[in-house]
C-alpha cells in the first residue's frame, strides 16, 4: 500500500513532495494550535516559549517526514526496478534526491512568501510602527537561501540514507534546526542572513562534492568548454553515487547486494549526478 | 470518471486488427501488443454529463451523466510489461492532466481574487432555496444540508433522466439538449464574464465590438466542441467553459451549502460510478452493449484519437492538417469522469501528427491517452476557487487544495492503471482538498501568520 503510494507519487514528484511538507507542517501546526490553546494566551513568555517549541516541532517533523517519504520511495524503485526488463529502474534515488529537495525548498518557501507578495502589492508603509524598513527584502533573502538549502539538505540527507552514514543525516537536521533558530534573532538581520548563507554555501559544498564533483572538474567546466567533459571524469570519485552508477568495482560500504540494482544508470539520465561520465552499460549489474 | 481511450473497433476483435498490422511490424510488437492488449482491456467508457446549475432557467440545464463500462480486462501473461508500461503511461497521463486541471484553477482564481463580482452575494440558484442568513448555526447547518439534498436529488433525477433517454435511444433529444446547454454557457455566461472583467478594469468596450468578440468566441467555440476542431483549441474551450460554470457555482451557492455539496457530490459519484445498479455505471454498460462510442459530451481528452485508418501508409503523407472523424467511428473511449457540470464535447478530433507512421508501437502511443470528465474540472475548480474567496485572503489555504486536488488527481490515476476500469474522479481529490482547506484555514494559518509576523522560518 505504502509503494503503491509512493509509485502514485512517482509521475509528479515535485508536487509529492510539496504534499508531504503540507502535511508535515499540518501536523505540526495542529500540535502549536493545541498547546496555546491550553495555555494562558496572555503570558507573553509562555507564548513565545510555545512558539519556538513550535518551531523546533516542525522542523524535525519536516525532516521525519523527508525519511519517511524516502523509505517509500526505495520500497517503490525496488518494486519497479523487479518489474522491470533490464533491471534498471525509470527514476533514479539520485533524482529523487534532488526532486526531494527541490519540491520541499518550493513548497516551504512559496508559504513563506506568497502572504507576503499578495500584501506588497497593496498600499501601504514597510515598517510603520517602528519595525524594520528592509522586511520585504530580507525576506525575500531568507526565503532563497532557504530553498537552496532545502534543495542540497535532499541531496545530503539521501547520500546519507543511501550509504547509511548517519552523521549526514544527523548534519543535515542539524543544520536545519541551525538556520531556523538563528531567525529567532530577526530583526537583527546580521544574526540570521550572514549564517544561513555560511550555512548554504557549506552545504552547496557538501552536496556538489557528494555528487561527484571536484574542483577540477569545475575548473574544466568553466575554462574548457570545448573541451569534452564526457570520458575525462574521474572514475574514482569520491563519491558513492559514482561506484553504483557505473557499475565499478568500489561497491559502497554497508550496501547490501540487494540494493545494488538501484544504482543501475536509468535510461536517458546520463550524467545526472555531475560527472558525464558515459555509462558501460545500463544493466550492469555487479 | 477517468478513462483511458482507446483506439479499437470493436471489443472482440482488437485482436484482428493488431495482428493484420503485426505481420508488418517488427518481432518486438507481439510482446508490447499483449502489454496493450491488457491495459486496453481495463478501459471502461463513462461519460458523465454535468448539470448546468442556473438561475436563469432550468429548461437550459443539462444534466446527466454517462458513464462508460470498462472493458472486461483481458489475460495478459506479460504481466511485467504491462505494469511498467501501464505507469510509463499513467506518469504520462498524470502530467497530460495536470496541465488542464491546473490552468483551469487558475483561471477560477485569478478571476476570484481580482473580479469583485464574483464573490459578491446576489441571490442563490433556485436549487439551493434555503438562504444561510439565520442567526443560530444549527439553523444555518439545517438549511445547508436541506440545499445539499434537493441540489443531489436534481442531479440524480438529471442523471437518470438522461439514461433513460440514451437507453431509449432519444439520441437527438440529448444532442439538442447539450448543444442548448453549451450555446448558454458559451454565449450567455461569456458575455457577463467579460462585461464584469471590462468594468473591474474599467475599459470602455462598444456594443458593436462585444458583438463581435462573443459571438466569434461562441460560435468557433460550438463548432470546436459540438463538431470538428483542433484539439488544443477544443481542449481550451472547454477549460474555458468549466471555469465560467465553477465561477457560477461559487458565486451562486451559500458558503456552507457549497462545501457540503462537494461532500456530497463525491459521495454520489462514487456511488454512481462503482454500484451495480448505478446510473453512470449502467450507461457504460449500455453504451458496451451497443459497442458504440458514448456521448462525446463534456468530456476531456489529454491526446490523440486514432481510428484503424491511420495505419495506413497514405495517412502518413497527411500533414498536420485538421482530422475529424465522426463519433460513431471513434475507437472506445475508456475510463470517463462522471461529473456534474454542463458542458459537451465531441469526440477528439486530432490532429494527425507530421512524422509518418513508422510502426506499430509508435501508433500505439500516439493512441493512449486519457479522459476526464468536465464535472471534475467544475468542482475543483469550485473548491479551490471557494477556498480563494472565504479563506480571509490567505494565499496558503488556495495553494494547499490545490496541492491536496492534484495529488489526489495523481492517486486516483494510479487507481486508474492498477483498475483499469471507469473510476470516479472527484472523491479522493475532493476529500484531499476539504480536509486541506479546512486544516489549512483553521490550523496552520494562524500558526504561518504568527510565524511571519516574528519573520521566523521554518
Amino acid at each position: 500500500m505504502g509503494t503503491g503510494m509512493a509509485l502514485a507519487l512517482v509521475p509528479a514528484p515535485v508536487l509529492a513532495w510539496a504534499f508531504f511538507w503540507l502535511v508535515s507542517l499540518l501536523l505540526s501546526s495542529l500540535i502549536w494550535f493545541i498547546t496555546v490553546k491550553a495555555s494562558d494566551p496572555r503570558d507573553e513568555l509562555l507564548q513565545k516559549g510555545l512558539l519556538i517549541f513550535g518551531v523546533m516541532f516542525s522542523v524535525l517533523l519536516q525532516e521525519a517526514f523527508r525519511f519517511l517519504y524516502y523509505k517509500l520511495l526505495r520500497k517503490a524503485i525496488e518494486g519497479l526496478v523487479a518489474l522491470s526488463e533490464d533491471g534498471c529502474s525509470p527514476i533514479s534515488i539520485q533524482q529523487m534526491a534532488y526532486v526531494a529537495g527541490v519540491g520541499f525548498g518550493l513548497m516551504s518557501g512559496t508559504f513563506s512568501m506568497i502572504n507576503l507578495l499578495a500584501d506588497a502589492l497593496g498600499p501601504g508603509t514597510t515598517g510603520i510602527h517602528g519595525d524594520s524598513q528592509l522586511y520585504f527584502l530580507t525576506s525575500a533573502f531568507m526565503t532563497m537561501v532557504l530553498i537552496f538549502l532545502h534543495t542540497f539538505w535532499g541531496i545530503l540527507f539521501f547520500h546519507g540514507c543511501e550509504h547509511r552514514r548517519w552523521w549526514e543525516i544527523i548534519a543535515v537536521v542539524i543544520m536545519h534546526l541551525a538556520v531556523s533558530g538563528s531567525t529567532f534573532c530577526n530583526p537583527l538581520y546580521m544574526g540570521s542572513l550572514v549564517p544561513s548563507y555560511l550555512l548554504m554555501a557549506t552545504a552547496a559544498t557538501w552536496a556538489y562534492l557528494l555528487s561527484g564533483g571536484s574542483a577540477q572538474n569545475l575548473r574544466r567546466f568553466l575554462l574548457c568548454k570545448s573541451c569534452s567533459v564526457i570520458g575525462t571524469g574521474d572514475p574514482v570519485g569520491s563519491s558513492g553515487y559514482l561506484d553504483q552508477c557505473w557499475g565499478g568495482e568500489r561497491v559502497p560500504r554497508g550496501l547490501e547486494q540487494g540494493h545494488h540494482s538501484l544504482g543501475c544508470q536509468t535510461r536517458g539520465d546520463a550524467g545526472v549526478w555531475g560527472h558525464g561520465q558515459v555509462v558501460a552499460s545500463p544493466g550492469g549489474s555487479e | 470518471m477517468i478513462t483511458f481511450m482507446n483506439n479499437s473497433d470493436s471489443e472482440e476483435e482488437p485482436c484482428n486488427e493488431r495482428t493484420s498490422l503485426m505481420s508488418a511490424e517488427s518481432p518486438s510488437v507481439p510482446s508490447y501488443q499483449d502489454g496493450l492488449q491488457a491495459s486496453e482491456a481495463g478501459e471502461a467508457q463513462a461519460h458523465r454529463k454535468r448539470r448546468t446549475g442556473s438561475s436563469r432557467s432550468p429548461n437550459n440545464i443539462a444534466d446527466g451523466e454517462m458513464s462508460e463500462s470498462g472493458v472486461p480486462v483481458r489475460e495478459s501473461t506479460l504481466e511485467n510489461e504491462e505494469e511498467e508500461l501501464t505507469l510509463k503511461y499513467g506518469a504520462k497521463h498524470v502530467i497530460m492532466l495536470f496541465v488542464p486541471v491546473t490552468l483551469c484553477m487558475i483561471v477560477v482564481v485569478a478571476t476570484i481574487k481580482s473580479v469583485r463580482f464574483y464573490t459578491e452575494k446576489n441571490g442563490q440558484l433556485i436549487y439551493t432555496p434555503f438562504s444561510e442568513d439565520t442567526p443560530s448555526v444549527g439553523q444555518r447547518l439545517l438549511n445547508s444540508v436541506l440545499n445539499t439534498i434537493i441540489m443531489i436529488s436534481v442531479i440524480v433525477v438529471m442523471t437518470v433522466f438522461l439514461v433513460l433517454l440514451y437507453k431509449y435511444r432519444c439520441y437527438k433529444f440529448i444532442h439538442g439538449w447539450l448543444i442548448l446547454s453549451s450555446l448558454m454557457l458559451l454565449f450567455l455566461f461569456t458575455y457577463i464574464y467579460l462585461g464584469e472583467v471590462l468594468k473591474t478594469y474599467n475599459v470602455a468596450m462598444d456594443y458593436p465590438t462585444l458583438f463581435l468578440v462573443i459571438w466569434n468566441f461562441g460560435a468557433v467555440g460550438m463548432i470546436c466542441i459540438h463538431w470538428k476542431g483542433p484539439l488544443q483549441l477544443q481542449q481550451a474551450y472547454l477549460i474555458m467553459i468549466s471555469a465560467l460554470m465553477a465561477l457560477v457555482f461559487i458565486k451562486y451557492l451559500p458558503e456552507w451549502s457549497a462545501w457540503v455539496i462537494l461532500g456530497a457530490i463525491s459521495i454520489y459519484d462514487l456511488m454512481a460510478v462503482l454500484c451495480p445498479k448505478g446510473p453512470l455505471r449502467m450507461l457504460v454498460e449500455t453504451a458496451q452493449e451497443r459497442n458504440e462510442p458514448i456521448f462525446p459530451a463534456l468530456i476531456y481528452s489529454s491526446a490523440m484519437m486514432w481510428t484503424v485508418g491511420m495505419a495506413k501508409p497514405d495517412t502518413a503523407a497527411r500533414g498536420p492538417s485538421q482530422q475529424t472523424w465522426d463519433a460513431a467511428e471513434d475507437g472506445r473511449e475508456n475510463h470517463r469522469s462522471p461529473s456534474h457540470g454542463d458542458s459537451q464535447m465531441s469526440e477528439t478530433r486530432s490532429p494527425v501528427p507530421t512524422r509518418p507512421i513508422t510502426s506499430l508501437e509508435e501508433l500505439e502511443e500516439e493512441e493512449r491517452g486519457v479522459k476526464l470528465g468536465l464535472g471534475d474540472f467544475i468542482f475543483y475548480s469550485v473548491l479551490v476557487g471557494k477556498a480563494a474567496a472565504t479563506a480571509s485572503g490567505d494565499w496558503n489555504t488556495t495553494l494547499a487544495c490545490f496541492v491536496a486536488i492534484l495529488i489526489g488527481l495523481c492517486l486516483t490515476l494510479l487507481l486508474l492503471a492498477v483498475f483499469k476500469k471507469a473510476l470516479p474522479a472527484l472523491p479522493i481529490s475532493i476529500t484531499f482538498g476539504l480536509v486541506f482547506y479546512f486544516s489549512t484555514d483553521n490550523l496552520v494559518r494562524p500558526f504561518m501568520d504568527t510565524l511571519a509576523s516574528h519573520q521566523l522560518y521554518i
